[in-house]
């Protein structure tokens, strides 16, 4: 009698071939953008980074089945906390690494060297 | 279910009792995995902030095969809609076809990780091994980890193929391969992060 709501948990057989689909032209379109030369060069990066994020949401929501259902809000929200968590870390790192590396000194250069530089 | 009987045998295998305590097994078991997503995030990050320290060393683009690492990608997500497949099984409670399906899964991941070792191998051959570069170190570390999360993986799959064969699909079993069909999902998603960021970004 929970099976019911059980199953609807799982997915379904349809669920599953879209994500699968979806997932497989997402992932086409990615290594086409990039080794087809067909994208202009300043517009792959932002063009792969949409792709992988579309496949991400496409694979929790059909294979990972999260959603607002009661039964899945939980780990919905779980899920939501540990991504911001994610971002804070890598887009933090990325920050703070990418000034620290603007405004080290490169080793070549002496002390005199960037002073006189000033 | 409610019947006397299965409320006095609630204590050992009463169904009501083992769903809920199924529910919580799988929700602490997705809390293990967002734990498990914090690793892959600093991972992600370290490979990030040290992507272009080559200390004189090759760059992804003189390294990475992206028509093999296309076919590593396919692997894993054909394996991932297997499991999708075998769980749908598990739920019409056909025994035979749960036991193939995850089997099949079990040979393509098997597949992925020869495909990887094989990759390491060819890098180390190379010379260009985790003690060339920083970004090589993180490159094998961010990688491995993930190829480590599949070998368990298939360790997992190849135990409860046994369980099923020998228990059927009982209350214990079936929890155990939600857990690891979430388990298996995941490790999917971590990689799209990887052939994304990893290696397309690498040739760029």
């Amino acid at each position: 009698m929970h099976d019911g709501g059980h199953d609807a948990a799982h997915g379904s057989l349809t669920s599953y071939a879209v994500g699968f689909l979806l997932s497989l032209l997402l992932t086409a379109g990615s290594f086409g953008a990039v080794m087809s030369g067909a994208v202009p060069h300043a517009m792959i990066l932002p063009a792969i980074v949409v792709l992988a994020v579309t496949q991400l949401l496409v694979q929790l929501i059909l294979f990972l089945h999260l959603g607002s259902a009661p039964d899945q809000r939980s780990n919905t929200v779980i899920f939501l906390l540990t991504g911001m968590l994610i971002v804070i870390i890598v887009a933090g790192s990325l920050w703070v690494m990418h000034n620290a590396n603007v405004n080290m000194m490169p080793m070549q250069m002496s002390v005199e060297r960037a002073l006189a530089k000033n | 279910m409610n019947s006397p009987v299965s409320t006095l045998h609630g204590g050992h295998g009463g169904h009501e009792h083992g769903h809920d305590a199924g529910a919580n097994t799988v929700l602490g078991f997705w809390i293990y995995l967002m734990s498990d997503c914090l690793i892959f995030a600093i991972l992600f990050a370290t490979f990030g902030v040290l992507s272009t320290s080559y200390a004189g060393g090759p760059s992804g683009r003189e390294l990475f095969d992206l028509p093999y690492v296309a076919g590593e990608t396919l692997l894993l997500l054909v394996s991932s809609f297997t499991f999708g497949v075998a769980m749908l099984s598990m739920q019409a409670r056909r025994t035979d076809n749960v036991i193939i399906l995850l089997l099949v899964t079990f040979l393509l991941g098997t597949g992925f990780i020869w495909m990887e070792v094989h990759e390491f191998a060819h890098l180390i051959a190379e010379g260009a091994g985790p003690d060339r570069s920083a970004f090589l170190s993180a490159y094998f570390v961010l990688v491995g980890t993930h190829g480590l999360h599949v070998t368990v993986g298939l360790l997992w799959l190849a135990v409860m193929m046994h369980q099923i064969a020998r228990y059927g699909l009982d209350g214990i079993v079936r929890r155990r391969l939600s857990c690891l069909s979430l388990f298996w999902h995941f490790l999917d998603l971590v990689w799209i992060c990887v052939f994304t960021f990893v290696y397309l970004r690498g040739v760029l």
